[in-house]
């Protein structure tokens, strides 16, 4: 251990990692000099570099944009390059563990092939009507659909929302808020034309109507959009098609 | 059992509606049955709710009221939610719809005094 | 898994559902007081058409939703699936149908 770690009492704190692969494993505690304005992922950094370089975890930008460094921080899902130590911890105490509802790989690190299947399964691809031979089309960003789009779409696919929602335990065809949120995005994108495919994805088994609007996505998410609420869009939706007959 | 990332109000709605919904379905069958003894005889139910006038007992009723009461407004939050335009206060209506049961389930107990 | 279909069935028998629910409860208010008798509730709803086809309507809509909520809660806390989890549902919905139709039937018509 680094002599930092060595201080007086409160300058350090305990950090019960999750160790282990997709066989099991268990937590085990490492004890991490503590500073001002030190995140989740500079302690989970300090303690591969200075203690244990086999611990195997994700990250990239540091800055809250590329959605990498999701984990449980004491049991709730979060972005640990924007979470500071200070906000979360608890008894002196930080528990860490890959993210929730997903197979891990290993310490940390999730495979998240379900979560990005699911994307796509949703139809969560744009298809385009247009080539770059035609116009730009005009979009109005004071109409209704683009507002409802825009309100949903600074996704960075952190999985936060997936790792947060019991639906997703529950079912596991489930597609989950992030897809379906990202559905919605495009539901309402009147230049997409993969509408009725998307319909018959987010209408099918595992689809909106699994959500039970607890909302676990939306108060976790740390980009603070409401994926519930775009799932509350979607089935209405669903059921407007029910009532016309189209699935 | 309330895991970390189940603690906020929301899910507690959730919670509440859950078990509202089973308290009721467990209660339904009895009450049904109850009424339906009715047709026989009258006694049965005369001495079930004479017998409901003990003060325990009428808390207990109180408690039934409040769990349809709840799971209705509640219940009417869920519906507003997903078929009217969206509305942000979420959680000032599931503390409306907590307020207006608990309401409704004193007004029962009161009025029965 | 709940499939669209229950899930809109579970809908619209919570919007049937509401206005007798507020009624009964509002009803509950009104007759509590001065405490209940077997004569006072018979008295209200014997031979009238009004709280029968009420108390029928909403037998028949409890049913269904009561059917469909436990279906879900017995998928999600006990792992029944497939024709087990169907020939519950079933059994809760024509149960609820049998016990609360001899419930109006003996409150209003007998």
């Amino acid at each position: 251990m680094s002599k930092l770690s060595v201080t007086k009492r409160g300058d350090f704190v305990k950090m019960c990692i999750w160790r282990g692969d997709a066989s099991g494993g268990s937590f085990v505690d490492y004890k991490i000099p503590v500073s001002e304005t030190q995140t989740v992922l500079d302690a989970v950094t300090w303690v591969q570099r200075n203690v244990e370089p086999g611990l195997s975890y994700r990250f990239a930008c540091r800055v809250g944009m590329c959605g990498s460094c999701a984990m449980m921080v004491n049991g709730r899902p979060r972005w640990t390059c924007r979470t500071h130590v200070s906000k979360v911890i608890k008894n002196n105490q930080i528990r860490l563990e890959p993210l929730r509802n997903l197979p891990v790989i290993k310490d940390l690190v999730c495979d998240l092939s379900d979560f990005f299947a699911k994307w796509l399964k949703a139809n969560g691809r744009f298809v385009p009507t247009a080539t770059r031979e035609h116009p730009v089309k005009k979009i109005s960003p004071l109409s209704r659909q683009r507002q409802a789009a825009n309100a949903a779409i600074e996704c960075i696919n952190c999985a936060v929302c997936y790792a947060a929602c019991d639906a997703v335990e529950q079912y596991p065809n489930y597609l989950g808020p992030a897809a379906l949120n990202r559905a919605w995005t495009l539901v309402n994108d009147v230049r997409d034309d993969g509408k009725r495919e998307r319909l018959r994805a987010i209408t099918a088994d595992g689809g909106c109507q699994c959500c039970h609007s607890q909302h676990g996505c939306a108060s976790h998410c740390p980009n603070e959009l409401n994926p519930a609420r775009s799932i509350a869009g979607l089935k209405q939706v669903a059921v407007t098609a029910i009532f016309k007959g189209e699935v | 059992m309330i895991r970390p990332h189940q603690k906020q109000p929301l899910w507690l709605a959730f919670a509440v509606h859950r078990m509202s919904g089973i308290g009721l379905a467990l209660f339904l069958p009895a009450h049904f049955y109850i009424l339906g003894t009715v047709m026989k005889d009258t006694r049965p139910l005369d001495t079930f709710l004479h017998w409901s006038e003990l003060p325990l007992v009428r808390v207990a009723e109180t408690g039934l009221v409040f769990l349809l009461a709840v799971h209705c407004f509640g219940g009417l939050r869920l519906l507003a939610l997903e078929f009217l335009p969206w509305t942000p206060y979420q959680k000032t209506l599931a503390a409306l719809a907590a307020s207006l049961a608990l309401f409704v389930a004193v007004s029962f107990l009161l009025n029965g005094i | 898994m709940p499939g669209l279909r229950l899930y809109l069935a579970q809908r619209i028998s919570a919007m049937v559902m509401t206005p007798l629910v507020l009624t009964h409860l509002g009803v509950m208010i009104y007759a509590i007081r001065g405490g209940l008798g077997t004569t006072e509730i018979l008295s209200r709803t014997q031979g009238s058409l009004l709280w029968g086809s009420l108390y029928g309507l909403f037998v028949i809509t409890v049913s269904i939703h009561a059917a469909i909520g436990l279906r879900v809660i017995a998928y999600e806390w006990f792992k029944l699936s497939g024709l087990l989890l169907n020939l519950f549902a079933i059994l809760v919905g024509l149960g609820l149908l049998a016990l609360g139709g001899q419930a109006v039937y003996t409150v209003v018509l007998a």
